[in-house]
């Protein structure tokens, strides 16, 4: 194998520059995907844990539809797509106007896929909530939405962190596709830097370096969650 | 826009059900590689070999920490420099699955392995079996019906994943309909198609799975 080593290449003008920028850009596009994919996927997993038959056909349906469809042809059709069926005034907006039309489409593509896997987390900490506890928070003569409140949902959130802390990670690498649109993420960085020196060995490296410490970050935090929220007492589960 | 052009996917057909093609084959080839690589590496984890146990594990950590798109560019780099010739990109993408499916069923047949009951591994230790018969008569046959779903659904988001051969532009059915969806200017028309191709495949992958899990609950 020949090869001509130069680590130093990951040091110098611009590439360091461009590592920082795919660093941040990933740190960015993730964590604030992961925002509107906890809020809208609780909220649909919650409703499909409900009695409502309708809800449940609606978010089921959700759930279907973003579970099926290849993350990078979601990113495709929200952003070449969407812009084209929208009323005219809307598509051109979209863009033209709307700044870093690129991050947005990948931070709302990536966090509305991520919410229908998280919808069926949350779904399932609810079914794992042991029944008696929903039929006591009835027989108390708790309301619909305080038997979720007080009694159904604390024991959920806690029952699914492990689960969560997977997608957490997985948010973290998903947002590598984002390159396919052009977001000039951490992996999208590293190919540029390839194609620029050839030093495909650094510069790759240094993303799954990077990656790797992001996830060992992510399940360090996680633990740490996990363990603060632990209800202490008979109550504690295995 | 002006109305939804069918014609355009009609003609394009025969290129797309091509592409379709490269799309399956490939998921059938990281399924089946991945499958027998993934138990070599949990029979290896769960052995009493310290020092390979390790190895398997940093292997599948390693491995499920990076994203897929990353392990496509290091193979696709990186296979040609091993074998110090270029050897077209289909080659590397296939090792690349491969090695990156196996990480992941390693855990889902691990998991598998771990869920028959121990006295099962004492029983068949105690006739005096050794560790590979262990596994091969008594636990795997057992472990077999309860990952088979799960096998179903990462086949599921498998498939899925084989649209980003995008990055090295090999031609599967999501670069087939893009390439249609760009020359022919009909951008709607091909990803709406294929999204619905995507969705009816996928879904009734998932819906085998379910049977599948179902089923076995009934045989019990």
């Amino acid at each position: 194998m020949n090869y001509a080593w130069n680590w130093s290449v990951l040091f110098q003008a611009p590439y360091l520059g461009w590592l920082g920028q795919g660093i941040a850009m990933t740190m960015m596009v993730s964590i604030a995907a992961w925002i509107i994919a906890l809020t809208l996927g609780t909220l649909i997993g919650i409703l499909h844990s409900g009695a409502s038959g309708a809800l449940r056909l609606v978010t089921g349906c959700y759930i279907n539809v973003f579970r099926n469809v290849p993350l990078l042809l979601q990113m495709f059709l929200w952003f070449f797509v969407v812009p084209e069926l929208l009323p005219k005034a809307a598509g051109t907006w979209l863009k033209r106007d709307l700044p870093h039309p690129e991050v947005v489409t990948a931070i709302v593509a990536l966090g509305l896929f991520t919410a229908s896997r998280v919808a069926v987390q949350v779904a399932a900490g609810i079914a794992a909530v042991p029944r008696g506890q929903s039929m006591a928070a009835y027989a108390s003569g708790l309301s619909t939405l305080q038997r979720y409140k007080l009694v159904l949902l604390p024991q959920a959130f806690r029952i699914v962190v492990p689960p969560m802390t997977s997608e957490f990670l997985t948010i973290f690498k998903n947002s590598s596709i984002a390159l396919s649109i052009g977001v000039y993420e951490l992996t999208a960085q590293t190919q540029q830097i390839q194609s620029f020196t050839y030093q495909g060995f650094e510069a790759f490296t240094a993303a799954t370096v990077t990656y790797m410490t992001i996830a060992l970050i992510v399940t360090a935090l996680m633990t740490v969650i996990e363990r603060r929220i632990a209800i202490a007492g008979p109550l504690a589960r295995g | 826009m002006s109305g939804f052009d069918i014609s355009v996917i009609l003609h394009a057909l025969p290129f797309l059900a091509k592409g379709l093609g490269l799309s399956l084959a490939l998921t059938a080839v990281a399924m089946i590689g991945g499958l027998a690589l993934g138990l070599v590496i949990a029979v290896i984890r769960l052995s009493r070999f310290r020092f390979p146990a390790m190895l398997a594990a940093l292997y599948v950590n390693g491995f499920r920490a990076v994203p897929l798109i990353l392990v496509i560019f290091w193979f696709y780099f990186l296979v040609p420099l091993l074998l110090g010739r270029p050897v077209g990109a289909l080659y590397s993408v296939l090792i690349a699955f491969v090695m990156f499916e196996g990480a992941y069923y390693s855990e889902i047949i691990r998991a598998g392995l771990k869920s028959v009951r121990p006295g099962q591994w004492q029983a068949a230790q105690a006739s005096g079996m050794t560790y590979l018969q262990t596994i091969r008569l008594v636990v795997l046959p057992q472990a077999l019906r309860k990952m088979a779903p799960l096998m179903v659904t990462q086949g599921v988001v498998l498939f899925q994943d084989t649209s980003l051969v995008y990055v090295v532009s090999l031609h599967d059915f999501m670069t087939s309909a893009s390439i249609v969806a760009n020359t022919q200017n009909r951008i709607v028309e091909l990803y709406v198609f294929a999204a619905f191709v995507y969705f009816a495949i996928c879904t009734t992958g998932s819906v085998l799975a379910q049977r599948l899990s179902s089923g076995r609950r009934h045989a019990y």
